[in-house]
């Protein structure tokens, strides 16, 4: 019988199988951020052990940085600690760090792929559920905790346990104004979030390899939400071409490409679980509730509780709409947002920026809220700012910020007040997510522009 | 890492479904550089809310939380784990835990065992009934019992051993580093390397 992309390159990477025991499995690239790697260098110190492969490792600032006044030093004394506390680790161990201020610092799952180090058939962690990004390029990329982190760093390594399979086929094609959020929100709606649990996902089918590079990291970004450790996309000439011409490119592209060509489930392979969707059948979607599998078409209603037979379920709902300050049937357009967040490792690279400018140019966005545009990267800030996106969000009303997660998770000083609701690019709808007390719909950038020009939950369709 | 063979403990039965770990520990509270000092984050905005379960005193010293399903989705943030630790939770019971979680309980020595949700339920019933009721959760028997009842759970045997003798893993991979080393020796060239840095 054939294998599953997944199993051919877990295969790949064993480095000692034995009965009983979980596979040890090499780490290709080990991605750090300030946040989850502290703890993991002291565990190195104390135990006198130093990184195995400073090569394989990168660094750089993301969660607890300011988008504003970059050039001051950091305001919070304990975001200040955290981040310098990286530099030193960085510096003792010699890992190779872009720190605020670098053209390459950014968002850990945007900096790695626009430096060409994220590519097929590696494997990929770093201490961030998020990692799943990676996924796009036919890679099994997947989050870690701390300790784990300080595992890859003794050793390279890390003991896994192999996992399930699963394949989501999206088939036919999207319409327009439908993105691939709006695909991976439907998913986690249909599967919930629970349903990837143990898996690996590929996603496949039509609409899949219609999308853009960046739009199919959008996808494999959000597969945690779903569960799955890890999601990924079998690479082809959208992912050649993407890698081709980044600082990091294998420089014998066409080995690598025969290599790359290698990556996909055969014909006769089986995965343990299938899922089909159609792609035609979607419109935008919007998150309602305060998990993100807490979905409905743009176009709906919020749903009502008493119709949720399940009484976890319905529990979690009824919960969901008071913390949400949503009402059971009310229209989802009529709801009114104070802030509009345009960034993250979600929707934070540049065909993201592109989509939402597309639809303020020449607009000014409503009175009755702000938004804020946060590039995932100092370069994806550059690429716009080359191509004038900044001048038309400043233009529109827009919030024209510097490099990092930002109010995806509020860590920094970018954070929603108590009751203030938010339309987020985002990835996360959990209570308190973006700040204590905040509320957060779920949406992708086009919904995200649209609502900031109408003030209320609005699809492009609607201007 | 301590070594967890048997804990006997009073349970805080958590009604929820979904906790995610911006709930268990909000951003914010994620800036130490320690792996101490976590638990005045725990369930930090729930904790506002005097109503909260871990604000009633028959539960403030539970040692065993048991929760909803889909327990610890989210973030892979292991300061989830060293809250609940820090916090003075041994055992978390959930009848599904989020995959990254889970695995980070694991490497930290605080125990998260799968019951069934009717299990889960009737677990709740019995503590609310009796706070003070004594849970004993055996690991070596792979058993949890309060009162009459005596419930068996699964877990992997690998973990298992590992948790009872509180072995590091870090430690049980170095013993085979010549794998390691044999493995790099016959790694592709064409795999990209964070240094020397290319612009």
């Amino acid at each position: 019988m054939g294998k599953t992309l997944a199993e051919k390159i877990w295969q790949e990477h064993v480095v000692r199988a034995k009965e009983g025991e979980p596979d040890l499995i090499y780490i290709d690239l080990h991605l750090i951020h300030e946040v989850t790697s502290p703890q993991a260098f002291d565990g190195l110190r104390l135990s006198n052990r130093k990184v195995r492969r400073p090569d394989l490792t990168i660094a750089t600032e993301d969660h607890n940085v300011p988008t504003q006044n970059i050039n001051l030093p950091i305001a919070d004394p304990v975001s200040k600690l955290q981040v310098d506390t990286l530099r030193a680790n960085c510096a003792e161990f010699g890992v190779r760090i872009h720190s605020l201020g670098d053209a390459e610092q950014g968002i850990v799952h945007v900096v790695g792929p626009q430096l060409g180090l994220t590519q097929p058939g590696l494997t990929i962690v770093c201490g961030d559920s998020h990692t799943s990004t990676h996924g796009a390029f036919g890679a099994l990329a997947f989050g870690i905790g701390t300790s784990e982190v300080e595992h890859v760093l003794a050793t390279q390594t890390l003991p896994l346990q192999r996992p399930k399979t699963m394949a989501i086929n999206v088939n036919g094609k999207l319409k327009p104004g439908v993105t691939s959020k709006d695909i991976i929100l439907a998913i986690i709606a249909k599967i919930g979030t629970g349903g990837g649990q143990g898996y690996v996902i590929e996603y496949r089918g039509e609409a899949i390899r219609n999308l853009s590079m960046e739009a199919r990291m959008t996808v494999c970004n959000m597969s945690i939400e779903a569960g799955a450790r890890a999601g990924l996309i079998a690479p082809d000439e959208t992912t050649f071409a993407y890698i081709k011409g980044k600082p990091h490119a294998p420089e014998d592209f066409d080995a690598a490409v025969q290599y790359w060509k290698t990556l996909f489930t055969d014909a006769d392979a089986k995965f343990d679980v299938e899922v089909d969707l159609n792609a035609d059948e979607l419109e935008p979607f919007v998150t309602w509730g305060t998990n993100p599998g807490q979905g409905v078409f743009l176009n709906a209603n919020v749903p009502n509780p008493a119709d949720i037979a399940d009484a976890e379920e319905r529990g979690a709902a009824e919960r969901a709409l008071v913390y949400m300050g949503l009402t059971a049937g009310q229209p989802m357009k009529s709801v009114a947002i104070d802030t509009v967040f345009l960034g993250s490792c979600t929707n934070g690279r540049i065909e993201d920026l592109r989509a939402a400018a597309e639809i303020l140019k020449g607009r000014k966005i409503s009175t009755s809220l702000r938004m804020l545009v946060v590039p995932g990267s100092a370069r994806v800030r550059l690429q716009a700012e080359a191509e004038g996106l900044d001048k038309v969000f400043i233009d529109s009303g827009a919030e024209w910020r510097n490099a990092g997660c930002s109010m995806c998770l509020g860590m920094n000083p970018d954070q929603l007040k108590p009751e203030e609701r938010s339309a987020s690019t985002s990835n996360r709808n959990f209570e308190g997510r973006q700040g204590k007390g905040g509320r957060t719909h779920l949406v992708s950038p086009l919904v995200a522009a649209a609502t900031a020009l109408r003030g209320t939950l609005s699809s492009p369709a609607d201007l | 890492m301590e070594k967890f063979v048997t804990h006997v403990g009073t349970g805080v039965p958590l009604r929820r479904s979904n906790v995610d770990t911006d709930q268990i520990i909000p951003a914010v509270y994620l800036k130490r550089v320690t792996r101490s000092g976590f638990e005045d984050g725990l369930f930090a905005a729930w904790r506002s809310d005097p109503d909260f379960v871990l604000n009633q005193p028959e539960f403030k010293n539970g040692t065993i939380l048991v929760a909803g399903a889909d327990f610890g989705t989210g973030s892979s943030r292991e300061h989830a784990v060293w809250a609940l630790q820090n916090y003075g939770f041994k055992v978390v019971i959930s009848s599904r835990f989020a995959d990254i979680f889970r695995g980070n309980s694991q490497k930290g020595g605080l125990l998260t065992i799968l019951l069934s949700q009717s299990e889960v339920e009737d677990l709740w019933v019995a503590i609310e009934a009796n706070p003070a009721l004594a849970i004993t959760v055996n690991l070596e028997a792979k058993t949890v019992s309060y009162g009459e009842q005596l419930i068996a759970f699964e877990i992997d045997d690998y973990v298992r051993w590992r948790l009872m003798e509180g072995l590091d893993d870090i430690g049980l991979t170095l013993g085979n580093s010549d794998s390691i080393d044999a493995f790099e020796s016959k790694r592709a060239a064409h795999k990209p390397k964070t240094l020397p840095i290319r612009a």
